[in-house]
């Protein structure tokens, strides 16, 4: 009997409760950051101190293997110290939104399946032991006794191990289809049943030890899967939770950081240059210029004043903007444009993977030939036992363990190589479809561009002039004074001593020089003739006339190696852009791609992939934008680089991690390796399957050569998929 | 033969303990960060006293 410990004091058995309801009421905030620089136990133990040392923080603890530390903080801890904290310790850190990886924190059904893999290992070890002894002729009683520990341990194991096998055989078998699952469920469960009614008779045939290494190489291929996955999840993740979604708020004339999903419509909210807009709005106050790109897929900015409205994605550019909320979340014309092609048809769904048409085949195949074998055997000796042992070996010999490996192994492997030179392989099927692809499009924007710009013509103009311009393009952080400013500063300019300089947020810089008004900026402001196709900025010294200084997109790194090794390797290349004919037709010349279409709008860019896969190319859409969305999930296969928008990564089926384009080629080779592997695994379990069938079905089949067949093919395939380069 | 009858029971034992070690050291998420691991051995902070 127990009793409830009584204490005289009533506040000393009240304290601690109400201090446990107060921590639950406070539930301790998680953070998480991003440490990308760290490698080796002196960073893990120079971060972990830093950050201990914060006050608020309760613990830290850093994950060498994901590059990330998590936080147990007091709650409204925020993350900004503490990333400045492990700045000034020497590490790069960056936010991740908390949220979005505590998805990922616990990995349950990949653990669920070590388990099951463990117990299967551990129980086919010990059986195995046993039946080796059955085959060295161990007789009689001692052979009996030996089935009988060996049931013993199978059933309990099969029971917990085979249960992923069982619920999907049901799974299927209850909407009427048939998968791979059928007839491994079917012969783990048919071997199980003759065993034991072998072992009760004590006869001389179980199949104890084969159906246990069955069940544990299926549950390795499985478990490999989803290890695959799990990785490319779990990166995906990390590059979604990077772009923490914060606004500025203008609330009775103060200034608040929250998180976009606070947001009201009617909300004022203060949009710093070089910040993206969080929301749709309209302009109530300042002057800047958009970058909106991301959206149409043009370079050239756009100008913003009050009165305008504004779309979520946008990039403000120069001048402070205050905008009123008009749509918020998931009403913004950003949301709502990624859930449209969401519900689009995408290529992935319409591809019928190699594994799945091999089941096809397969799993009919098997049924019919053992249920021949059982008939055959039934009439003809007219003994159910010796018919229904033949049934289970068919059964046991042509059971998919090497088809259940031939797939996981090589995408493993494949997608480990692939990692490691910076691709993302999201989808399980990518590798299939990449190897087919016949045809590349491009997009021109943050995709064969990286979105610098740099300026052209700088040769033979005025020195004078050249000064002016980087006085005056220093006095501005707009990206294309920060470029024209960059560059002149290589070219060894120096600037020229201007006074009164001063920025007009949404036209440019002005500034005195010998009593002459010095400005730089857009052409309306300056009075220049027109604007060019081209991206341009003017600069007018005094009353004399403004000159152009015209601008180009610069390459990004591994443009040209990526669209000549493509070429090279017979693909087909072609540029869709939504940006101006001029700025299309100068890049497709400098990078010898002879087919290009400009001003594409986003719809124009989905029909040009749909028309090409119609005429029987297999296309590859590399592109970032939401202009590119559509095209990327209608596409065969999807390459987007990192630096894409989030809806444009989900759309498409690999991510670029760095910012170099030359693994796209590489991707391409290896995915046709992956792809031939893959095949020829199938071909080797087949030969597997075909020297031991016959030997099944003629009744000459011991639990012994069974259990050689199995291991020897699964081993085979296994290596095979290593030789991947 | 009869040593059997200790040898089986004692070997499925150890085996067993294997098992429940492993069950128990994924449970305790001791894979969750394989490469922190060898690097923290390396360090010195908590050589004289464990960690708290």
């Amino acid at each position: 009997m127990s009793t409830a410990q009584i204490s005289a004091c009533p506040a000393c058995a009240a304290a601690p409760a109400a201090e446990e309801l107060a921590g639950k009421a406070l539930k301790d905030a998680t953070l998480a950051l991003s440490l990308p620089g760290i490698h080796c136990a002196a960073c893990i133990d120079t971060v972990e101190q830093a950050l201990n040392a914060q006050p608020g923080v309760k613990e830290a603890r850093v994950n060498l293997t994901l590059k990330r530390a998590m936080i147990r903080a007091e709650p409204g801890l925020e993350a900004e110290p503490l990333v400045q904290a492990v700045r000034a310790a020497g590490y790069e850190a960056h936010e991740l939104d908390a949220g979005t990886i505590a998805a990922t924190a616990t990995d349950r059904a990949g653990r669920d399946l070590l388990m099951r893999l463990a117990v299967a290992g551990f129980a086919s070890m010990n059986v195995m032991l046993l039946s080796v002894s059955v085959w060295s002729g161990a007789e009689d009683a001692t052979r009996d006794m030996f089935h009988w520990i060996s049931a013993a341990i199978t059933f309990p194991a099969i029971a917990f191990c085979a249960q992923p096998f069982f619920r999907n055989a049901f799974r299927a078998l209850s909407v009427g289809r048939l998968n791979m699952d059928v007839p491994i469920s079917l012969a783990i469960l048919l071997a199980l049943a003759t065993s034991l009614w072998e072992t009760m008779l004590s006869g001389e045939q179980a199949y104890f030890d084969a159906a246990l290494t069955l069940t544990f190489f299926l549950l390795a291929g499985r478990y490999l899967d989803h290890r695959t996955r799990a990785v490319a999840r779990s990166a995906a993740e990390e590059l979604a939770a990077l772009e923490v979604p914060r606004a500025t708020r203008l609330a009775a004339g103060r200034e608040e950081v929250v998180a976009v999903s606070d947001l009201a419509i009617g909300d004022l909210l203060l949009v710093r240059p070089g910040a993206r807009m969080p929301v749709d709005g309209v302009i109530t106050e300042g002057r800047s210029e958009l970058d909106r790109s991301l959206l149409t897929g043009e370079t050239r900015p756009v100008a913003a004043e009050p009165g305008q409205a504004v779309s979520a994605g946008e990039v403000n550019l120069t001048g402070p903007l205050t905008l009123r909320a008009t749509a918020v979340g998931r009403d913004t014309s950003l949301a709502r444009m990624a859930e449209l092609v969401a519900i689009a048809e995408s290529g992935r769904a319409r591809y019928t993977s190699l594994a799945d048409r091999a089941a096809k085949l397969y799993a009919p195949g098997v049924h019919i030939l053992s249920a021949l074998a059982f008939a055959g055997w039934y009439f003809g000796t007219g003994d159910l036992r010796v018919a229904l042992n033949i049934a289970a070996a068919v059964l046991i010999i042509t059971c998919p363990c090497a088809l259940g490996l031939a797939v996981p192994a090589v995408t493993t492997a494949a997608s480990g190589r692939l990692f490691r030179r910076g691709l993302l392989i999201k989808h399980e099927t990518a590798l299939e479809r990449l190897a087919e692809v016949d045809t590349v499009v491009f997009d021109k924007t943050g995709t064969l561009t990286s979105g610098d710009l740099q300026p052209q013509d700088l040769e033979g103009r005025d020195p004078q002039a050249l000064s002016v311009a980087l006085a005056l393009a220093e006095g501005s952080a707009h990206p294309l004074s920060r470029a024209l400013a960059h560059a002149l500063r290589g070219r060894g300019v120096t600037p020229a001593g201007l006074s009164d300089l001063r920025e007009r947020p949404g036209y440019g810089t002005e500034g005195w020089l010998n009593g002459q008004l010095c400005r730089l900026g857009r052409a309306s402001w300056l009075g220049a003739p027109a604007e060019t196709e081209q991206t341009a900025t003017w600069l007018a010294i005094g009353a004399g006339p403004a000159q152009a200084f015209p601008f180009t997109d610069s390459l990004r790194a591994g443009a040209e190696e990526a669209v000549r090794a493509l070429q090279a390797d017979g693909k087909r290349v072609i540029l869709i852009s939504g940006d101006s004919r001029a700025a299309v037709q100068a890049l497709a010349g400098r990078l010898g791609i002879s087919e290009w279409q400009a001003g594409a709008l986003p719809g124009d860019k989905a029909a040009r992939i749909t028309e090409l896969q119609a005429a029987g190319a297999r296309v590859l859409m590399v592109g970032d934008g939401l202009n590119d969305t559509a095209a990327l999930s209608s596409a065969h296969a999807s390459i987007s680089p990192s630096s894409a928008l989030d809806a444009a990564r989900v759309a498409s089926d690999v991510v670029l991690l760095g910012g170099d384009l030359s693994p796209i080629p590489v991707s391409l080779r290896t995915a046709t390796r992956a792809t031939r592997r893959i095949r020829e695994n199938f071909r080797i379990a087949t030969v597997y399957n075909v020297v031991a069938v016959p030997l099944a079905v003629a009744g000459i089949c011991s639990p012994l050569i069974a259990a050689l067949a199995m291991s020897a093919s699964s081993v085979t395939v296994s290596l095979n998929a290593l030789r991947l380069r | 033969m009869d040593v059997l009858v200790w040898l089986i029971p004692i070997s499925l034992f150890l085996g067993g303990l294997g098992l429940i070690a492993f069950v128990w050291s994924v449970r305790t998420n001791q894979y969750d960060d394989p490469k922190g691991n060898s690097q923290r051995i390396l360090s010195q902070q908590w050589d004289d006293r464990p960690k708290p």
